[in-house]
């Protein structure tokens, strides 16, 4: 357990000190925001009609698209695909490490430390000067943190699984560049969830990748409180889980196919 | 000299070309992942005008045109300039001088380092939409609305392919900067799909007069949608296509100056 | 009128000093520090048409910065530079087309593309005639010995062979002058053999100038009867590699090999100095001028069971390595 724990706070070190990409990420994404924050502006202003969100909430929605984005943003890890194109993979086999346990927690710290880096310069911004509210309520706050945690954990499994997909090389390339699309519908990052048509959403209850983002940010707004935001919670927890087993089952079923096959 | 160089670029481009395809089903699968990223984009756009009716009184094709307009255009500036996009590691790697030491203009060998395919993923996404929306539409198209459509996404490659040269040509400076430009590029992208007057007043303005963006779609459509409107909208519709060229000519510059600069300094 | 002049080259860089830590970079962001690195000092030379000069020196000392002045890629401070009658940055698009450069570290080749289509390629970026394109390549292919290799790609050739393919590369719009940096770095001894002497065929028969910068004193003691010098920005020496020798010392080296079956005792001679044993192999350096090599081996061969010996000029490493102590280098 320690070697993992060596690891991940390694890499997460090493990669606190991109911080000019950071901050030149941060301000890409403000930018971003204040494009959307205008186009929602827009919309709202459209139709007097009651939504599923407030013009408030979903302006805080989008902010916190912004500031959480990178969790929608699921690339293979470069290095590990690397390693499987050229064959190499086969030596990682041969370390004392769980490959799956090494495998996660590199894409556990390569998603944190920039996320870390960038969401809290884009959560005071838009606090300050977006107008991105306050959580609904300390609770709120309190198990909005816990889920977007869990969020991270889960963005990690999902980079897992898509680079364990590129065991099985052509249809591991097809899923690793066709699965972002999906992602990124179902997880509310191109337009939040509840505004979606409810068949959409319908889908969305279904599949992993509202856990990433759409779960937290609903109870930070209040839309999700009380006995609702525990079961959203435990529900991602049950994603998670379901997950991490499908990774070690398809990485050891990919490691065998590679052996067999001679590397 | 001209007819020249465009013979040499049509030959960087066939090398490109070729060099591509030999990987052709890697090709495919990343051209329909293009497709469909952007595809989705424009579904969640329909997904809300379902919702709300309309933007600022704007509806889903005359959203549509606008939308395809900008779309195709990046599209093709993502394909055509892209050596210019990746610049950085040229100059990192000190592969420029390279460059330096043969007779022909670096710009030309640049443009002509990568044509990269895939990008039709967006080229077919975006001429989808804007077909569809042309349908929908209700307007009487003329040969003169649909040169003026060609014309405004050429003008449109101008200004991205500008903005392209134009962060290519920070690196001469400094190589961490060129995220001002992704902004501008692919934060403008977002920003043209939608008519520009939904936005603030000084948002509008700095896309008007100083990238000008608007000159992509917003006039030229406008024009269009407002057959009866005012010739001085016309009169905008039409030259904005030379405003793209001129932002293009423009960022060259600024690049020449970047050259002349790496020379008296070096790497 | 020579071909190269240059007088006075004198360029200048402004390299960022930045203290390391965080405190270092916080600093860097306020207040660039910058440190003035002299990279040419006053260099004066001049190359006639058809030489083949060496231009060596060690790292940092001056040579890539000297030959991208010459190749137009890089504007000096001040000097005068005119090579074949042009300022060479001045009139650069012009101006490079009548010169060949090849990189030993980097390739211009196309490293996707077969050897062939890369030459082709050059073709039209040097806008050769095919008239004269043609029989100009296949010369180039067969001193060159490419034959065998020409479908196939770039990145797939040995060091050796894509070395060999630069060199044709460089070679195919008939340049006048030819810029050559480390051609025979890391190649196996054959293809050494083969680059040196299509290297000294070129300047001999078709008077094309050739200036060779290398570490390789092999190559230059093969192919150079003229050596520059560069340390720490200046000419240290220019000419002859017997006058370099004989600017830096006028010593001599003896090696001796002692006899198997006898017990080693170390060989000296008063006037002489020891520079190297290897357990039978001894190395004494000696003044002729105090001692005749003659004098020496009479002597060596009085006192010990001498296998084996012979005299040679000291190694062009060490005489470059004095020849900047001489000068103050560090």
């Amino acid at each position: 357990m320690n070697a993992y724990l060596s690891i991940l706070v390694s890499r997460f070190q090493i990669l606190l000190q991109y911080r000019a990409a950071a901050a030149a990420g941060v301000v890409t994404q403000v930018f971003w925001g204040v494009v959307r924050a205008m186009i929602f502006d827009a919309f709202y202003r459209s139709s007097a009609g009651p939504q599923p969100l407030t013009h408030d909430q979903a302006i805080a929605y989008i902010w916190l698209g912004q500031a959480m984005l990178l969790l929608t943003l699921l690339s293979v890890d470069a290095d590990v695909a690397a390693m499987i194109r050229n064959g190499s993979v086969a030596y990682e086999m041969t370390r004392p490490l769980d490959l799956y346990s090494l495998w996660f927690v590199r894409a556990l710290s390569g998603r944190a430390a920039p996320l870390l880096m960038r969401s809290i310069p884009i959560f005071g911004i838009a606090g300050i000067f977006f107008g991105l509210t306050a959580p609904a309520s300390l609770n709120a706050g309190g198990l909005f943190l816990l889920s977007a945690l869990i969020g991270l954990l889960t963005a990690a499994a999902l980079i897992a699984l898509l680079t364990i997909s590129l065991l099985w090389t052509v249809s591991g390339e097809g899923v690793s560049r066709l699965a972002p699309g999906a992602i990124f519908v179902f997880s509310g990052i191109i337009v939040p969830l509840p505004l979606l048509p409810g068949w959409v959403q319908r889908i969305a209850e279904v599949l992993p990748f509202r856990g990433l983002i759409d779960t937290p940010f609903r109870i930070y707004l209040g839309d999700l409180h009380g006995a609702k935001a525990v079961t959203a919670i435990l529900l991602q927890l049950a994603w998670l889980g379901a997950l991490i087993v499908w990774g070690k089952v398809a990485l050891a079923r990919g490691v065998r196919r590679l052996v067999v096959q001679g590397g | 000299m001209i007819w020249n160089s465009l013979r040499l670029y049509f030959r960087y481009a066939g090398i490109s070309f070729r060099s591509q395809m030999e990987y052709r089903a890697s090709f495919l699968i990343r051209s329909l992942a293009q497709f469909t990223v952007t595809g989705v984009e424009f579904l969640g756009l329909v997904a809300l005008f379902q919702r709300f009716g309309h933007i600022d009184g704007w509806t889903l094709p005359q959203v549509g045109l606008f939308y395809g307009m900008v779309s195709v255009a990046f599209a093709t500036a993502e394909a055509i300039p892209r050596g210019f996009d990746v610049f950085p590691n040229l100059i990192k790697s000190g592969d420029f001088d390279r460059i330096l030491i043969r007779p022909r203009s670096p710009a030309l060998q640049i443009l002509g380092q990568e044509f990269q395919l895939m990008r039709v993923g967006r080229f077919v996404q975006g001429m989808l939409i804007l077909l569809w929306s042309a349908s929908r539409l209700g307007i009487d198209w003329t040969l003169s609305s649909i040169t003026l459509v060609v014309l405004a996404i050429l003008g449109g490659v101008c200004l991205f392919s500008g903005l392209f040269v134009f962060g290519a040509a920070l690196c001469f400076w400094t190589i961490e900067s060129i995220e001002i430009v992704n902004c501008l590029t692919y934060g403008g992208v977002e920003t043209a799909q939608f008519p520009l007057s939904i936005y603030r007043p000084w948002f509008r303005s700095f896309f008007t007069f100083v990238v000008p963006l608007a000159t992509i779609n917003y006039f030229p459509a406008q024009a269009i949608l407002n057959p009866d409107g005012a010739s001085s909208g016309y009169l905008i519709a039409w030259l904005s296509p030379l405003a793209g060229l001129a932002f293009l000519l423009v960022c060259l510059q600024f690049w020449r100056i970047g050259v002349r600069h790496y020379t008296s300094t070096g790497s | 009128m020579d071909q190269i002049i240059v007088e006075n080259l004198t360029k200048t860089f402004r390299v960022v000093r930045r203290k390391p830590g965080l405190r270092g970079s916080l600093q860097a962001l306020v207040k660039r520090e910058y440190q003035e690195v002299r990279a040419l000092d006053r260099v004066s030379f001049s190359i006639a048409a058809g030489e083949l000069v060496g231009y060596i020196g060690p790292n940092g000392a001056g040579k890539s910065t000297t030959v991208k002045v010459l190749s137009g890629i890089l504007v000096p401070d001040s000097g005068n530079v005119s090579v074949i009658g042009k300022i060479p940055w001045r009139d650069r698009v012009e101006y490079v087309r009548r010169i060949g450069v090849v990189f030993g570290q980097r390739t211009q080749l196309w490293w996707d593309l077969p050897v062939l289509e890369s030459f082709d390629l050059l073709r039209d970026i040097y806008s050769v005639p095919e008239s004269r394109y043609r029989p100009i390549r296949d010369t180039l292919i067969k001193k060159l010995d490419l034959g065998s290799f020409l479908h196939v790609t770039v990145r797939q050739l040995s060091l050796g062979q894509r070395m060999r393919c630069e060199i044709a590369a460089s070679l195919l719009h008939e340049p006048e002058l030819l810029f050559l940096d480390e051609p025979t770095i890391g190649l196996d001894a054959v293809s050494k053999i083969v680059v040196r002497e299509f290297i000294a065929d070129l300047n001999r028969d078709r008077g094309v100038t050739v200036i060779l910068t290398t570490h390789d004193m092999d190559d230059i003691e093969a192919l150079c009867r003229r050596v520059m010098v560069i340390g720490d920005g200046r000419i240290l020496s220019d000419g002859t590699l017997g006058e370099l020798r004989a600017s830096v010392t006028r010593e001599r080296w003896l090696t001796v090999d002692l006899e198997e079956s006898v017990p080693i005792t170390p060989v000296s001679d008063p006037d002489a100095r020891l520079i190297r044993q290897e357990g039978r192999r001894f190395c004494l350096a000696f003044d002729p001028q105090q001692i005749s090599a003659a004098e020496l081996i009479a002597r060596i061969v009085r006192g010990w069971p001498v296998h084996d010996l012979f005299v040679e000029n000291p190694p062009i490493e060490s005489i470059i390595a004095r020849l900047y102590s001489k000068q103050g280098t560090p």
